[in-house]
């Protein structure tokens, strides 16, 4: 939209020169519960247009829980989330594909028995013919799922193949076509490159990046710093639910981002501990050790 | 600043070599894999069976027959075949039918009202009872095999004790004479002639549903939502699939030919047994699962449930003209469901690596 760079040079200069881009989404102090678990605490985050926001943060840190509350499918028990400017409380995952914001889970992939590409329509069909006469237009579906699953560089030679017959890694890369596809407004992305190879990675980062410079607002989740600071704008730690770092670009090096995520002075231990000599031998005592020194 | 990834700087369109591991599926594998296929050769096997050794079977008319026994199973399996590829189980798919049809004659008789008036009652509170199995379902998120095994009890208790109640007896009151009685008895049970033979209409009913619910499951929105909802719902739920309501529809859907079967039986003669319909709800599930249906939900077809039902009417009228004791008909019955679901397993695994 209003940048100008491409590619992977626009992954490098990140948002560093960009003229404020007009929010998209707010979070203000949303907190989560389930039951007496606080999986969010007090949260505020902001999601520009044409900007790459990313969430880092420890295994069971609220990332998802974040994002399925975006998503509707959770609802927040505390705070405001503001979308253009409206204050909404999503009650379906349908309200936030509604307002253009398409996300890819974790957890909550695709239908394994169902085929390729009614997973990737799956829940926003395209139909053709009026009143009773309105059926599923399957030659446009399986031609728009196939060019875009090639833009994926992943071939699969059947769109009828049921998704359970593929890798991992392929289903994950549907799934992100198939946001990528759908995502008008916002782009959420939980852990994409977790299954990836390290050339599919390549493809997801270039798409979140093309992604931003198409003037989406992407909210891009890992626990790679170095996938993060290839094409992040802003930076988000999360720490037991709580915010522990709001950072943009300009103000953190991938050094400091990577110190903040392992939480700074236990990398150092860690790395200090697994350099020792004498102790890589034999892994039973160095997690003995470990064990001593947690105590 | 050193990177484990570097973004490729190929343009990925022009990546599409084609895998070379994977050949494309010959039309026969796709065939194969096709939900129907184990109940298909199952159904040959069971009607070459019976030509051979019962050569009253071979008649137009004892087809015609075989067809009408088919049809009374089959316009409920295909409603429960839906429902299990929507990932649900329905007990009280055998009761209802009574319920419907004691509903029905029971409004009109009591009140001396048309009897279009009493089916039309009991369309609604066949459905009324499907929502409430798939409403209770998503409130709580119980198995719908406990919920509906409830509603089993319920209504199979409400059947017996009303019109005990009511009759004083254990059968309705006949409406053989009461107004709306020929023309419901046109739609609900009448013969056609077709070719000298006579065909049950229910024939030609079960024939568009089965031809409605194909069409829905394979050319609709909805009918891709109850593939998703039956294989994952929380995945279905969260790119936006409307899970509840999919699944609340598919309870009424149940209950609409619940009630339609049992108009069929209701206008067939001109009172009802209150204590039938008990146990059927297992033979719409063997169809539906002798046609393909998996029972985890996800996976089955229409017209599976249609070839399991045609084995269903082939085998209990095909003992009978063989001269066999009809008491080796549940044998028969039970050795053909576990046939067939190894065969779909097998077909389907086969199917699966070519
Ligand atoms: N449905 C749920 N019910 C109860 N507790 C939950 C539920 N989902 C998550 N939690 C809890 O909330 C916390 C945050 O979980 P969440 O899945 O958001 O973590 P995460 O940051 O995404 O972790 P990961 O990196 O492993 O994906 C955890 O303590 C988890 O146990
Ligand atoms: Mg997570």
């Amino acid at each position: 939209m209003s940048t100008q760079t491409h590619g992977s040079d626009g992954a490098r200069d990140g948002g560093a020169g960009h003229p404020p881009n007009s929010e998209i989404l707010r979070l203000e102090d949303v907190g989560k519960s389930y039951g007496n678990v606080h999986a969010l605490r007090g949260v505020s985050l902001s999601v520009r247009q044409g900007e790459i926001t990313c969430v880092l943060g420890d295994n069971g840190a609220g990332k998802s829980t974040l994002i399925k509350v975006i998503a509707g499918l959770h609802q927040h028990t505390d705070g405001h989330l503001v979308v253009n400017g409206e204050e909404v409380r999503f009650t379906s995952p349908r309200d936030s594909l509604e307002r253009g914001i398409a996300t890819v889970y974790q957890d909550l992939a695709l239908v394994p028995l169902m085929s390729i590409w009614r997973n990737f329509f799956l829940g926003s069909e395209m139909t053709t013919g009026f009143g009773p006469f309105k059926r599923l237009d399957v030659k446009r579906m399986t031609v728009i799922a196939d060019e875009e699953l090639t833009k994926m560089g992943i071939s699969v030679p059947d769109l009828e193949r049921p998704v359970g017959a593929l890798s991992g890694g392929q289903r994950q890369c549907i799934a992100i076509a198939r946001a990528i596809y759908f995502g008008a407004k916002v782009l959420i992305l939980d852990e994409p490159t977790a299954a990836l190879g390290v050339k599919q990675s390549g493809v997801v980062l270039k798409y979140v990046a093309k992604a931003r410079d198409a003037g989406l607002g992407v909210i891009f989740i890992t626990h790679n710093p170095h996938h993060a600071y290839l094409v992040g704008n802003h930076f988000v730690i999360l720490n037991r639910g709580n915010v522990s770092l709001d950072r943009s670009r300009a103000d953190i090096t991938l050094e400091q981002l990577t110190n903040e995520m392992a939480g700074g002075s236990e990398l150092q231990a860690l790395s200090h501990e697994l350099s020792a000599p004498g102790q890589t031998p034999e892994p039973a005592a160095a997690l003995a050790a470990s064990r001593q020194t947690g105590r | 600043m050193s990177t484990s990834v570097s973004t490729p700087s190929a343009s990925p369109p022009a990546l599409r070599a084609k895998d070379d591991r994977v050949k494309t599926r010959s039309l026969t594998s796709r065939l194969l894999s096709r939900p129907e296929i184990g109940s298909l050769i199952g159904a040959i096997a069971v009607f070459v069976l019976f030509v051979v050794v019962a050569p009253t079977f071979r008649q137009p008319a004892s087809l015609a027959t075989v067809a009408y026994a088919g049809s009374t199973i089959g316009i409920m399996a295909v409603a429960v075949a839906l429902l299990m590829i929507g990932g649900e189980f329905d007990l009280s798919a055998g009761v209802v039918v009574t319920t419907s049809a004691l509903a029905a004659s029971t409004f009109a008789y009591q009140l001396r009202l048309n009897l279009w008036v009493g089916i039309l009652v009991s369309l609604l509170l066949a459905l009324a009872i499907g929502a409430f199995n798939g409403w209770l379902l998503m409130r709580t998120g119980l198995p719908s095999f406990l919920i509906t095994l409830g509603t089993f009890f319920m209504l199979q208790g409400l059947n017996l004790g009303v019109t005990k109640l009511l009759t004083g007896g254990v059968s309705s009151d006949s409406v053989a004479d009461m107004d709306g009685f020929a023309s419901a008895q046109a739609v609900f049970a009448s013969t056609i002639q077709v070719g000298g033979v006579g065909v049950r209409i229910t024939v030609l009913w079960w024939i568009l549903f089965v031809a409605l619910a194909t069409w829905t499951l394979l050319r609709t929105r909805v009918g891709n939502w109850i593939f998703a909802v039956g294989g994952d719902d929380a995945a279905a739920r969260a790119v936006g699939v409307p899970v509840r309501k999919t699944k609340i529809g598919l309870f009424m859907t149940v209950g609409f030919c619940g009630w339609f079967v049992g108009m069929h039986q209701l206008f067939s003669f001109d009172s009802i047994q209150s204590g039938g319909g008990v146990g059927q709800e297992f033979i719409y599930i063997i169809a539906a699962v002798v046609g393909g249906c998996l029972l985890t939900g996800g996976y089955g077809s229409a017209v599976g449930s249609a070839i399991g039902a045609l084995i269903f009417g082939m085998t209990s009228l095909g003992i009978v003209y063989a001269g066999w004791d009809a008491n080796w008909f549940k044998l028969f019955l039970g050795v053909m469901l576990l046939l067939a679901t190894i065969v779909n397993l097998v077909v389907k695994n086969q199917a699966a690596k070519r």
